[in-house]
């Protein structure tokens, strides 16, 4: 294994946008570019993150290269879920240690269409998706299980609303071997592990994110004393999970994304490790441990831990 | 005896709301006036065309201002006969689906060719034939078709980048 | 595209462009053995899940165990009745839903399964939903091997 690092980020998220996903991209891949100080030709490896269900548009992530400049070609990877997970790609590639720069990037304009009815095109084909539960009607489930398990009160939980899914992007810039000595404020990647749960809604222990728990684990962050942790999740009432899960300790700082702001999905988990980085990049932090989430009631969970560049 | 049940339909039916984009809204708009915009980088100077906001070879941001009208006459550069049905077609097969490189432009233009199709041939001269002023909606059908000008085929050094 | 539904201007001086778009697929899904056998028991009003190696009856079946990845080894009649684990409320249901009026998601133990099936309960008041109360299967008349024929459950007590 080798140091990879964090060196810029930069996002841009709308309520509603009218910028398609060229423009929204473009503006964000420019800034984080600029603030890593690397060129296009010093990234070795590009990898994106998005849902064509969002817009309907079939393989809308090969019309966005539009806005990296793939010229001459590009080595390049896509994801079709949150951007964390290209993240986690990236990291991945990184690692085998004969490129030293990657970019990472995440729209989505769910905007376009109703995503609380999109989201069911996620399900299992054969014996959720025909019936077309909503995500609110999911999220309602593992709620109702937290309150009869005892895990938390009706009104610690409050009201299942339609989160305010919103359009967005957000771009990443990552290095290793020279050009991590190089680079300044950056944050290392000292651990990253994403794990699921059986896609069956109907076997999983709702009650907990276990998911979540093993990938801190794994990742090297489960009760870990670090100065930030950033949690996202559509749904408010999924914090209460997350911190359970994450096992952090008093002092850390703990910020919930999702709930009640704007909710990019496809971009959120993405943005969520941004935000950790930017705390340990403007010298607020040390340490950081971020987390990313995807698929219905928390299926998927990926954290990671980040430090300041030695 | 029923037989065994070994498939099942899973049909997805979404509605939405698209949006093109703020360049493409304006490349999409013009075209009901009878204009062809598209829009110069500022950086290696090609026009882009459709516009995406973004110059797809140095990806850098465009801007509004770099928006450059282009001629509706250009050159075939590559081109194929459509001889296969298939469903939502328009126009009875065969015809002739054309990369037209537009004078002033650097991406060729998708588009029909209004011609025998014994007669197509990369280099031909053709120009946009218009649909009327009040059936132009902001869509490419706004062009119904390109049509041969007549003239002098271009040489194929001209346009060989964009083959 | 459609142009009248136009929004506010962009910096270029031209509205951005709406239309309404519909997106379909039809697509066809081959099931494979443990599912198929599924569908094929709902059309004869019987319910199968699938026996992991360890013991626990996998309902609605996968091909394999959730937990470790073995392939499961046998299908088991289960109950068409069974409790509700848990349940959310639909006061506005949408065309495409089971029910035409607000009806209760609910994840169902069935009767002899060791894990939950996720359908609809039709029980009129929201009020009258319980998390454990027992719930039957209301089996659709002409059956052709879905998930909806299985039309919804309802009150054991509910005849």
């Amino acid at each position: 294994m080798r140091d990879v690092a964090i060196a810029s980020f930069a996002q841009a998220t709308f309520e509603r946008s009218s910028k398609d996903e060229v423009e929204l991209l473009v503006d964000v891949i420019t800034r984080a570019r600029a603030e890593s100080r690397l060129s296009k030709s010093d990234i070795g490896f590009t990898c994106s993150a998005s849902c064509d269900y969002l817009g309907g548009r079939p393989f809308s992530f090969v019309s966005a290269l539009d806005a990296v400049g793939a010229w001459p070609p590009i080595s390049e990877s896509h994801v079709e879920m949150d951007g964390a997970w290209a993240l986690y790609e990236a990291w991945v590639r990184l690692q085998h240690g004969d490129v030293d720069a990657a970019l990472v990037y995440a729209f989505g304009r769910s905007s376009q269409g109703n995503l609380n009815q999109v989201l069911s095109t996620q399900l299992d084909p054969y014996f959720l998706a025909p019936l077309w539960p909503e995500g609110d009607s999911l999220a309602g489930l593992q709620a109702r299980a937290m309150i009869d398990a005892g895990v938390c009160s009706e009104d610690e939980i409050g009201s299942i609303a339609t989160p305010r899914y919103g359009d967005g992007a957000a771009a990443m810039v990552l290095v290793a071997g020279p050009l991590l000595e190089r680079a300044s404020n950056a944050a290392v990647i000292r651990g990253i592990d994403h794990r699921i749960e059986a896609h069956s809604i109907g076997a999983r222990d709702l009650t907990r994110s276990s998911s979540t728990q093993l990938a801190a684990e794994k990742a090297g962050a489960c009760r870990r004393d670090v100065d930030v942790a950033v949690a996202c999740a559509p749904y408010a009432y999924q914090e209460i999970l997350l911190r359970r899960a994450l096992s952090l300790t008093d002092r850390t700082r703990f910020t919930f994304l999702g709930g009640n702001s704007v909710y990019p999905y496809i971009v959120a988990g993405l943005s969520s490790v941004g935000e950790a980085f930017a705390k340990i990049a403007s010298g607020k932090a040390l340490s950081a441990v971020a987390h990313a989430t995807s698929g219905p009631c928390l299926q998927q969970n990926l954290v990671c831990l980040l430090e300041v560049q030695p | 005896m029923n037989y065994a049940v070994t498939r099942m339909l899973a049909p997805v039916r979404l509605p939405f709301v698209v949006t093109p984009g703020e360049a493409l809204s304006r490349f999409l708009s013009a075209l009901v006036e009878g204009r062809l915009i598209g829009e110069r980088c500022s950086e290696c100077s090609k026009v882009v065309l459709p516009p995406r906001g973004a110059c797809p070879t140095c990806g850098i941001a465009t801007n509004p201002r770099d928006n450059v009208t282009v001629s509706d006459g250009g050159t075939v550069v590559m081109f194929c006969i459509v001889n296969i049905p298939f469903e939502g077609q328009t126009i009875k097969p065969p015809y002739v689906y054309a990369s037209i490189l537009l004078d002033g432009a650097d991406v060729p233009l998708l588009h029909l060719v209004e011609v025998p199709v014994d007669k197509a041939r990369m280099g031909m001269r053709v120009r946009a034939e218009w649909a009327p002023p009040t059936e132009r909606k902001p869509s490419l059908e706004a062009i119904r078709w390109f049509v041969p000008t007549g003239e002098p085929d271009a040489s194929y050094e001209a346009y060989k980048e964009y083959a | 595209m459609d142009g009248s539904k136009s929004e506010s201007r962009n910096p270029g001086g031209v509205r951005p462009l709406v239309a309404d778009y519909l997106l379909e697929f039809t697509y066809k899904r081959s099931l494979g053995p443990v599912i198929g056998n599924f569908f094929s028991g709902l059309r004869e009003q019987l319910i199968y899940g699938a026996r992991t190696p360890s013991g626990r009856v996998i309902v609605p079946p996968t091909e394999y165990d959730p937990d470790t990845g073995e392939a499961v080894v046998e299908h088991v009649l289960v109950g068409d009745a069974g409790r509700v684990e848990t349940w959310s409320w639909v006061a506005a249901p949408l065309a495409c839903h089971p029910l035409p009026h607000p009806f209760a998601w609910a994840l169902i133990r069935l009767d002899g399964a060791d894990t939950s099936l996720f359908h609809a309960v039709d029980i009129g008041a929201r009020e009258s939903m319980k998390t454990g109360m027992r719930v039957k299967a209301r089996w659709r008349a002409e059956r052709i091997g879905t998930i909806r024929d299985l039309e919804c459950f309802v009150p054991e007590w509910f005849r």
